[in-house]
């Protein structure tokens, strides 16, 4: 028998392979050869790639179901100019080269007349170039950073101007003026991290300390004991994904009771329903929506869901803006007559307003954002959430730049470092 | 006294990255070191164990009971398996590879299917241990390092001082001799292999209360598992503690230095140099150089 003499270097190679495939993800439904249900029958079709595996998983499923949900209630209705929606929808498996692929796919074979794409900020940024080569109608609905300007996408999430505006400076007013940062390792939680240097800026704040910690990492005590070293008054937290959640369990555990300011937890990822209290005590967060909103609206939004999808974990904050942007896009292509991309994009442009279940809310014509309800949602040590006040919150930044896609057209992504002196 | 307190922080953290390493490698080391079958699905071993644990204590048991049922029903998972698919294997290490990774990737969504996307956690146990204006998960730290020590200290007393532990090493070094002297070898590797089973099975236990509940946890310990099984080289018992000695060190050091990253991306760094200098790992450095004095002698 010959397997004692491969080397120790050969399995590491081979293990290291191994664990890459494993991260990249071979597997193809609607694939490369799949069904391509080609484009011929003419019928209109929108693409929702949405993960449904993969480290977004948790986020993704329900903004894959409350999409699926938005267009069988437009069906029902009679379809948009009298035509019955299609779905394009195999799952990308939080794989951003898969992303790609499947955009491409969406865009050339299925002829999609309008796309929802993607959870998180890396995925949006690899999938964008080719959606701007296609000049293909695109709605991005996670909260995030902000600052795209693109004339053919519409981020109807809110940005961290929006929710970390409405939580930062509520938490400096309750808790003190010295903020730790921890967020996710990429573009997300990087230009998050500079927001709260501007917020605490413009609030009399200061940042003692950040740290930023990659996906996938799961063991926080040097992270908890830098914190307890500094002892912040809050904490500011940017963390993404299942692995990550780890952090609050830890911080419980090892009685870290510092009250934490958020733009991620509880509405996208339903930590308070997972984890086992009190690891959420005290967690504050900007959202525009949870599902334990208590208005009419939501809670019809909310029973349609489950009635649907009994078996459902959570509805998210992200479901949530899957949902009104399909009925918005079906509104705005019956107002335009045709599903022609150009002349909805001028439609939308024009400013509309949809009755979404967090409230009637607004598109911004110039910067292709939403005005939204902003509410702070709070965990208590039996991670019961109430709400304090509400904001009603224009997406200010892209103003302040200068982007006005209505007189100019552009792509780009603009960065708070390049206007703010505080960062 | 600022002092002290920055050492406490290094000696819980090093006991922490310590015990996670050791904890992740031991039942991937047995597995390959002894029977030469790369499980890449070792990571879904570990699940299975923290899944079986989880569901368990949801349904009524105490986390201690919940933990054995975890390491049970992983072991006679591996039983199955061994049974089944992984004994026409042995001897065909890279085919074991391929075979593996794609048990791991049906296991990964099977478990997604049947459970979703995530389960309700069990909190983790004990509270914290403080000192000045510090504290440490004594769960994560404290609690597991003894066990991953027992576990170790257990593992060699098996196959060391028992007429198992014998037989099975006989059976691993020469199959047909072992045969001819009348030991049931088949029975040998189904044993060995349940062992590493339990063993994945006992980690995924151990974490079930202090990680998060996703189909994906398997693989969060697949890196660290499969780094320190090629710095430790090829003496498992030996190897696991030391490369787990080496590397939570590094990890522990650097984290409370630089951050978490930092420790994580040292750790692979002290990997990559470790095999450069010791292509056989350390046990196999310490083999050469055993040999080395024993010609001089």
């Amino acid at each position: 028998m010959s397997r004692r003499s491969i080397s120790r270097r050969d399995i590491l190679a081979a293990g290291t392979a191994g664990t890459l495939l494993g991260v990249s993800g071979c597997l193809s439904d609607g694939g490369v050869l799949g069904d391509s249900d080609d484009d011929d029958d003419g019928a209109p079709t929108i693409g929702i790639l949405e993960d449904r595996s993969g480290e977004f998983a948790l986020n993704g499923e329900s903004k894959w179901q409350a999409s699926l949900l938005a267009v069988e209630e437009i069906n029902a209705d009679g379809g948009v100019l009298g035509e019955e929606i299609e779905v394009y929808d195999p799952d990308p498996q939080s794989d951003n080269q898969r992303y790609q692929e499947l955009t491409r796919e969406a865009i050339n074979d299925e002829g999609v007349d309008a796309l929802w794409a993607g959870y998180s900020s890396a995925t949006r940024e690899a999938i964008r170039p080719i959606i701007n080569d296609e000049e293909q109608l695109y709605f991005y609905t996670t909260q995030y950073e902000g600052g795209v300007c693109d004339s053919t996408t519409f981020a109807m999430g809110a940005t961290a101007r929006q929710q970390l505006g409405a939580v930062i400076p509520y938490m400096i007013e309750e808790y003190g003026p010295r903020i730790y940062t921890i967020a996710a390792d990429y573009n997300f939680g990087q230009i998050s991290g500079d927001w709260i240097h501007i917020l605490a800026e413009e609030h009399g704040a200061e940042v003692v300390d950040e740290e930023y910690i990659p996906l996938g990492e799961t063991d926080f005590g040097s992270t908890i004991n830098n914190i307890q070293s500094e002892d912040p008054d809050f904490i500011a937290s940017m963390l993404v994904g299942d692995s990550h959640a780890n952090f609050y369990e830890q911080r419980a555990d090892t009685g870290l009771d510092i009250p934490m300011g958020s733009s991620t937890t509880m509405a996208q990822g339903y930590e308070h329903l997972r984890l086992d209290p009190p690891a959420l005590e005290d967690m504050y967060v900007g959202v525009n929506y949870m599902e334990e909103l208590e208005t009419d609206e939501s809670q019809t939004f909310v029973d349609a869901f489950y009635e649907e999808y009994p078996d459902a974990d959570y509805l998210n904050q992200e479901a949530q803006n899957n949902y009104f942007s399909v009925h918005m896009w079906a509104e705005a292509v019956e107002a335009a007559g045709t599903f022609d991309q150009e002349e909805v994009i001028a439609e939308l442009e024009s400013g509309v307003e949809i009755d979404a279940p967090e409230g009637t809310i607004e598109l911004d014509p110039a910067t292709h954002h939403m005005t939204h309800h902003m509410r702070i949602g709070h965990a208590d040590e039996n991670h019961e959430v109430t709400f304090d006040e509400e904001q009603y919150i224009e997406p200010t930044f892209l103003h302040e730049v200068g982007c006005d896609l209505t007189e100019e057209p552009e792509q780009t992504q603009y960065e708070p470092e390049e206007f703010y002196d505080e960062i | 006294m600022d002092a002290l307190y920055e050492l406490l922080n290094f000696g819980f953290q090093f006991l922490d990255s310590f015990a996670f390493i050791v904890l992740a490698t031991v039942g991937l080391a047995i597995i390959f070191g002894m029977m030469g079958i790369i499980n890449l699905a070792h990571g879904e071993f570990i699940l299975v164990g923290a899944y079986a644990t989880t569901l368990s204590f949801h349904a009524g048991l105490p986390l201690p009971l919940a933990m054995v049922a975890g390491v049970v029903v992983t072991t006679i998972f591996g039983i199955i398996l061994e049974r089944t698919i992984i004994h026409r294997l042995y001897g065909r290490l890279l085919d074991s590879m391929v075979v593996t990774f794609g048990i791991s990737l049906v296991m990964i969504q099977l478990t997604r299917i049947v459970f979703g996307n995530s389960l309700p956690q069990i909190g983790t146990p004990f509270g914290g241990i403080s000192y000045g204006p510090y504290s440490y998960s004594t769960y994560r730290s404290v609690f597991l390092a003894s066990v991953a020590v027992v576990a170790l200290v257990a593992l060699y007393v098996v196959f060391t001082r028992t007429t198992f532990g014998v037989c099975a090493r006989a059976t691993i070094q020469d199959e047909e001799t072992a045969r001819s002297m009348g030991v049931d070898t088949d029975r040998m590797y189904l044993s060995t292999f349940a062992i590493g089973s339990a063993l994945a099975g006992l980690t995924g236990a151990l974490y079930a209360p202090a990680t998060t509940m996703s189909p994906e946890l398997g693989t969060y310990f697949l890196v660290e598992a499969f780094v320190a099984v090629v710095v430790g080289g090829p003496s498992v018992l030996l190897g696991t503690p030391l490369a787990g000695v080496l590397l939570g060190t590094v990890d522990a050091f650097f984290a409370n230095l630089w951050g978490q990253f930092m420790g994580t991306v040292f750790l692979l760094l002290t990997a990559i140099i470790a095999i450069r200098l010791m292509p056989d790992g350390i046990t196999g450095l310490l083999r050469d150089l055993r040999e080395k004095w024993g010609q001089s002698e």
